[in-house]
């Protein structure tokens, strides 16, 4: 399929059939099948009996992991022998660029609720613009704070410190995106040495963001008594930076294959469009944890 | 061909081979089909859910469901109609016509085309399941309000949840396919203002979906957590806000109505030229108005949520942002009249489900208008009138407009033309059927007969049995729909390649049925020929 014709362009490769599309759509029904029985199974608003639904999400992830292996060596073998043109070349880029708006756009529903919250409902149930009356009927004593310390309901809690830990992280991420970006530059130069150096430097920069996150969570629910639980400000705190840091988990890992593949010899100077989107994909667990550290942390 | 080995050797089990065929498939038309035939099947299992609440709202009282399950089949129907019904049915148009419409060998990302078809029917499966589970299926409406849905729900919401995650990663796989399509696949010559406006209006509708389909991953996200894991994004005790909840849902929802209906516009705008035999009047204007609409979508999701508590500010910006996006429908709706101005039109099938769309989607874009202002809608709210409403821009509108495409490239589908006497005779059945079924719901909602409660006033009883009947009757017509459509696959008159004497694009330069490949090497362009 990758014949040539009139000018000598290769054809848009069109594969004839693949079987790991059914395969990823068995697995992640699997996973959601699997992960709600394992909720229900093991938190307390249902109760349901029994423990099949660990090993079925489990099975169902392992599944996934499976899938993309298989997928991704299918297109890297594609890709090691020619077919990929420019335009197919192309299209994986838009791909790989769309996907990451509608990631920014997944971020932009957590960052809205905690604008919401920070603007609207936490100011109004302490009674400001015309909701005086439902503050003095419900929680008379609630103070509009933020961070919150003490929910309506009477939860209390203590804020996450901007500048220790979360500052650190902050410029880890910042230089992890510029080794990665020296890393680049090495390989459009086909400087290999440099080039492996600069991405390990950058995978072990994400790998210790994500340690000492672990670190500031256990510092957040044994020592501060911030949990997922306390309030509206424990909630956004933990699913914005609890998101940030699937996904830094995630990137770390293409971090962690594009490593092994620039050892193997996979990348040349003019076609490593992987390393590249695994590039944009790291850029922007950066960006989102900028806005992370400006909003959730520090002001 | 020779470079990779064929997956399906044809030794196997005709019904193995079968099997593979369709689960394995990469082919954008063969990929099409499977879109349009889920959606046809869960139309009816979503149309089978009216029925049961149009019988229960035939006569005053609680005659043969009790409340509970009235809710349960009114979210389902709601549920599966939007994301299982409307939606995949305008992307296998999509994946259908888009290739062939801009000169395209296939989608730019086949495989991918491929998940996203298949997670689908596990999507729905998740959720439908729903109804035989301890507690019963989600009860809370399609919008899923918290804190019904969340402190209230059912055990089996979260396998409703699970399946909208589904859905959402389906219909950003879709979009991103079609964008990069659109984006990168054009023939030579085909320039962004000489694309059809099929495409173009799913070029923006795609954006929508990319744009929204996370957020409601999100809100769905933080129901879960709020209900499993002790956050309180929509529990006021802990500073939440239900309220909040119908703002991020709101700001998916409503560019989500647009999504369901911008295809239907490129769909009219396609087939009134055709039987008009003129241009499409004002194409750069219907560009604009289109991409208006998307823009706008973005800021009006308030008006839904004019009682639930805003401040009067917000309540007025919503309001007028709302009533703009009118100035941009109104374009469009002027378009289609002045094409078939002195048009030598002729009214076959396609034709009549596109005048008939023009008709009656302004009829409910209309009644839009009047729930966008606030000192009314106080009164219509979570009344029939927007029962009313919502069903004029979707059933005479997004469906009249998938009925419209299918009767319009059905031939082209599969090479023979369908009955021209039944399908007027579905047209003309399903036009009177559908305004007994929903006009009279103005009437009820204006005089205060609330929405989603499975009991009525006894002055509504007239009312209420006249749409049960109208009801019935759609029902039937789309079974006649369903007969028309199969009898057109299994033989007719064959069909030409241009099919329609007036129809210009490149999807008529093809053979009728259109080969398994198309457009492998890329069509000239006529450099002359432009809008």
């Amino acid at each position: 399929m990758n014949d040539a014709h009139g000018n000598g362009t290769p054809r848009y490769y069109v594969p004839h059939s693949s079987v790991w599309p059914i395969v990823g759509s068995v697995a992640l029904f699997i996973t959601a099948f699997g992960g709600v029985s394992f909720i229900h199974q093991s938190t307390e608003k249902v109760a349901a009996e029994g423990s099949y639904g660990a090993p079925i999400f489990y099975f169902g992830l392992a599944v996934i992991a499976f899938m993309m292996f298989g997928w991704f060596g299918a297109v890297i073998r594609e890709n090691l022998r020619g077919m990929v043109s420019k335009q197919l070349d192309r299209s994986y880029r838009m791909g790989m660029a769309w996907f990451i708006v509608s990631e920014i756009m997944f971020f932009a529903a957590f960052f809205g609720a905690l604008f919401y919250a920070r603007l609207v409902s936490v100011p109004w149930l302490a009674g400001a613009s015309n909701n005086l009356e439902t503050h003095i009927r419900l929680w008379p004593d609630f103070a509009d704070t933020w961070p919150l310390f003490m929910t309506p309901g009477g939860d209390s809690t203590t804020a996450m410190e901007a500048w220790g830990l979360p500052f650190i992280n902050t410029v880890i991420l910042v230089t992890s995106s510029v080794t990665v970006t020296f890393a680049h530059w090495a390989l459009k130069k086909s400087q290999r040495i440099a080039l492996i150096g600069w991405l390990g430097l950058t995978v072990a920069l994400g790998i210790t963001f994500l340690v000492l996150q672990a670190v500031e969570y256990l510092h957040a629910y044994d020592e501060l008594g911030l949990t997922l639980g306390s309030g509206i400000y424990g909630s956004t705190f933990f699913m914005l930076t609890g998101f940030h840091g699937m996904h830094v988990t995630l990137g770390t890992i293409m971090l962690i294959v594009m490593w092994l593949r620039c050892i193997r010899g996979h990348f040349t100077a003019d076609n490593h469009f992987a390393f590249e989107a695994t590039s944009w994909y790291w850029h922007f667990v950066d960006v989102v944890w900028l806005f992370l550290f400006t909003f959730v942390y520090w002001f | 061909m020779s470079a990779h080995a064929e997956s399906v050797p044809s030794q196997r089990h005709p019904l193995v081979a079968f099997a593979l065929r369709w689960l394995l498939t990469t082919n954008h038309k063969e990929i099409g089909s499977l879109y349009l035939w889920l959606s046809f099947g869960l139309f009816f299992i979503g149309g089978l859910m009216a029925m049961g609440i149009r019988l229960e709202l035939f006569r005053p009282g609680i005659e043969f469901f009790d409340p509970e399950f009235y809710n349960q089949l009114l979210t389902l129907h709601g549920l599966i109609m939007v994301f299982g019904a409307v939606m995949p049915a305008f992307v296998g148009l999509a994946n259908w016509m888009v290739p062939l419409m801009i000169g395209a060998p296939d989608m730019a990302l086949p495989r991918m085309n491929n998940f996203s078809f298949w997670i689908l029917p596990f999507a729905f499966a998740l959720l439908i399941s729903s109804l035989f589970m301890d507690g019963g299926a989600p009860n809370f409406g399609w919008t899923f309000y918290a804190p019904l849905s969340t402190t209230y729900g059912p055990p089996s919401t979260d396998f409703f949840i699970l399946g909208v995650h589904l859905m959402g990663i389906s219909s950003i796989m879709g979009a991103i396919n079609i964008i990069v399509t659109i984006a990168n696949m054009r023939a030579p010559g085909m320039t962004l203002m000489r694309m059809p406006l099929f495409v173009w209006t799913w070029l923006i509708t795609a954006f929508l979906l990319i744009m929204v389909m996370p957020v409601l991953a999100g809100v769905v996200t933080m129901m879960l957590t709020d209900r499993h894991f002790g956050t309180s994004f929509f529990e006021a005790s802990g500073g939440g806000d239900p309220v909040m909840f119908q703002h991020i849902f709101w700001f998916f929802g409503h560019p989500e109505v647009y999504i369901m209906i911008l295809p239907g516009f490129g769909i009219a705008s396609q087939i009134i030229p055709t039987f008009s035999r003129k241009k499409l009047f004002g194409y750069h204007s219907m560009v604009y108005a289109t991409a208006s609409i998307a823009i706008l979508s973005f800021i009006v999701w308030g008006h839904h949520m004019f009682t639930t508590g805003m401040p009067l500010v917000a309540e007025l910006f919503f309001m007028f942002a709302t009533m703009l996006i009118a100035v941009p429908t109104g374009v469009k709706v002027f378009n289609w009249v002045a094409t078939m101005w002195r048009g030598s039109i002729t009214f076959e099938t396609p034709m009549l489900f596109a005048v008939g769309f023009v008709m009656m989607f302004t009829i409910g874009g209309f009644s839009g208008l009047m729930l966008a202002l606030v000192p009314p809608d106080v009164q219509y709210h979570d009344t029939m009138f927007v029962v009313a409403h919502f069903h004029y821009v979707l059933y005479p509108g997004a469906i009249f407009g998938t009925m419209a495409a299918v009767y319009y490239w059905l031939p082209k589908w599969c090479g023979h033309m369908y009955d021209e006497r039944l399908g007027k005779l579905h047209f003309w059945t399903a036009t009177f059927a559908v305004n007994l079924t929903f006009f009279p719901m103005h009437f009820t909602g204006l005089a205060g007969m609330p929405r989603r409660i499975p009991d009525y006033s006894l002055q509504f009883a007239d009312f209420n049995m006249l749409s049960s009947i109208g009801a019935g009757l759609l029902g039937l017509t789309q079974i006649l729909f369903l007969f028309i459509v199969i009898k057109t696959i299994r033989g007719g008159k064959e069909a030409s390649a241009r099919v329609w004497e007036g129809a210009e694009g490149l999807e008529w330069t093809v053979p009728s049925p259109a080969p398994h490949h198309t457009f492998e090497e890329p069509p000239v362009l006529d450099p002359e020929a432009s809008h």
